[in-house]
């Protein structure tokens, strides 16, 4: 018997930025403001930090960060590759490496300049981590052009509609116009708007893609124990997962044998596995929606429907509050902010704790999922 | 320019100039020399006679090093296809309503490539009626040199 990761730590602190399109600070700058932020809403002082855990896209670094918090000797890092895919596994990293001993306060943050940085698709230069020279010429550009193409072949097998992907939109919208912190508060949306939208990349609308968004957000965990003594009521960390499948090719799946079972499914047998719940015991859920398609995919990788049976899930408000399963609380990537899918992760911390902006009575577990389509992460939290 | 370096895009000012170009890799680089003598061509395990897309080393069936490229009869259908508008580099903005499309070859139904139907051969990326794609359409793939010397397969409508 080793060491169990399950309730062993708990999320004890959150903190953010502000949301814009455009934010004048620098990435560092409002790194710094959040994890500062998030150490406060624990109570835990910064040179109590030994460990710090982001993403391989993260433009700082665990040793900037650690001198400009003023953080102790640091006993653990880690970076998680793959874009959104990472976001869940940062906590996943700190908890392991806090049940285990490696450190005992850990912090993880996202700091992102989207809204007013480079777009990737300009860059001509340089081929993606996908296999640009098999995709690129024939002016598959974008993640958008890439998920469309799942999308497509989805929408075909099961038939899946543009309304089911309207739920999905308008549920993370519905929720971002309760939360005063999203870029798309007081912005309700439509199912004209919606219908009558610019295409991105037919069969994806212009409200099927993620906000382009500058901002910061982070956590910080603890072990269980001590976080029964921090500030705010704790959050454990029940399960957590990674999933690259066999065979997958990043944002591009179609040259798996099984295109349409993505990462999440890889994720969801050992998120499940290290858990005491299953799907049927989730109150509500925040699932990765850089692409609404990408919602259909996980409800049935996570195992809340059969395989096929996402589209129709969506139906019947499903996915509001007083649903079947509340998704994306806070607005989502769709509606909140696009910053590789950390807010999902904090937006799960405040359900758990009573305090989001659109509440789920009684909330005591939450799914936060990472990126679909790349190599991804989940956390089930309770409690 | 240095011959040392590659370029991305083509510059000329010819049909499809600043279309990007592809920029093979050591595994990549069999099929863009087969494509350019105008034969689809795709990586097989010489131990196990298994294919793979896309290429790399070793086969993940056998675990051998040893391959050739096994030559394809060039049939297809179409798995699944997107249409891209703006925002989109400026050579792609320019061909407004292009497809990109993924085939699933005839003879190997795994092995999906992505591509572009077009109207024949040489004709621009949106030469096809949108409304003429079409999941499960048989295709047949045709070789399009592009203006920097490269040879890209492109995709034919069996029934035009």
């Amino acid at each position: 018997m080793g060491a169990t990761l399950k309730d062993a730590t708990a999320i004890a602190g959150i903190g953010q930025t502000p949301f814009a399109k455009q934010l004048p600070a620098s990435e560092k700058a409002l790194a710094c403001r959040a994890i500062v932020a998030a150490l406060d809403d624990a109570g835990i002082a910064a040179s109590e930090v030994d460990a710090f855990a982001s993403y391989t896209m993260e433009e700082t670094d665990e040793v900037e960060m650690a001198k400009a918090i003023g953080a102790g000797d640091v006993t653990h890092f880690s970076k998680v590759g793959y874009g959104g895919g990472g976001s869940c596994a940062t906590v996943a990293h700190l908890a392991a490496a806090i049940a285990t001993g490696q450190a005992s306060v850990g912090v993880a943050w996202r700091s992102r300049k989207r809204g007013s940085g480079p777009r990737p698709w300009k860059n001509t230069q340089v081929q993606l981590p996908t296999p640009g020279q098999w995709t690129r010429p024939f002016g598959l550009l974008r993640p958008a052009d890439e998920i469309g193409m799942l999308a497509r072949r989805y929408m075909h097998e099961y038939g899946a509609t543009r309304d089911h992907l309207f739920n999905v939109a308008l549920a993370c919208r519905n929720r971002a116009n309760q939360n005063p912190a999203a870029i798309m508060y007081e912005r309700p949306l439509t199912r004209e708007m919606y219908m009558t939208a610019r295409w991105i990349s037919e069969p994806l609308c212009l409200f099927d893609n993620c906000l382009e968004t500058d901002g910061a957000l982070a956590c910080v965990v603890v072990s269980a124990e001590r976080a029964r003594d921090c500030r705010q009521r704790p959050v454990y960390v029940h399960s957590a997962a990674q999933g690259l499948p066999a065979q997958h090719h990043g944002m591009v799946n179609y040259w798996n044998d099984d295109p349409l079972t993505g990462p999440a499914w890889t994720a969801a047998r050992q998120l499940w596995k290290g858990a005491d719940l299953g799907p049927q015991d989730v109150d509500v859920a925040q699932i990765y929606d850089a692409f609404t398609p990408l919602i259909p995919l996980s409800l049935e990788g996570y195992g809340f429907c059969g395989r096929g049976e996402g589209a129709a899930f969506t139906e019947g408000g499903a996915l509001e509050i007083g649903g079947r399963l509340p998704l994306n609380t806070g607005g989502g990537g769709l509606s909140e902010a696009y910053v590789h899918g950390f807010n999902l992760i904090t937006e799960g911390v405040k359900q758990l704790r009573g305090t989001s902006t659109a509440q789920v009575p009684d909330a005591a577990t939450c799914l936060v999922t990472a990126g679909e389509g790349v190599p991804t992460s989940a956390l089930l939290l309770r409690s | 320019m240095s011959p040392s370096v590659t370029p991305a895009t083509d510059n000329r000012p010819d049909s499809g100039a600043d279309l990007l170009l592809p920029v093979p890799d050591d595994d990549g680089a069999p099929f863009w020399e087969y494509a350019a003598r105008g034969e689809l061509r795709v990586q097989a395990c010489s131990g196990c006679d298994e294919l793979r897309f896309p290429p790399r080393p070793c086969c993940p069936h056998c675990q051998s090093f040893a391959a050739h490229w096994q030559r394809m009869s060039g049939r297809g259908r179409i798995w699944s296809y997107v249409l891209p508008h703006p925002p989109l580099l400026p050579a792609y903005a320019a061909l407004p309503g292009y497809n990109a499309i993924v085939v699933e070859l005839a003879d190997a139904p795994r092995i999906r490539l992505v591509g572009n139907l077009v109207t024949a051969a040489d004709a621009p990326l949106n030469s096809v009626e949108p409304a003429r794609l079409r999941i499960g359409a048989p295709v047949r793939a045709a070789f399009h040199t592009m203006p920097g010397g490269v040879t890209v397969p492109r995709w034919l409508l069996e029934r035009p």
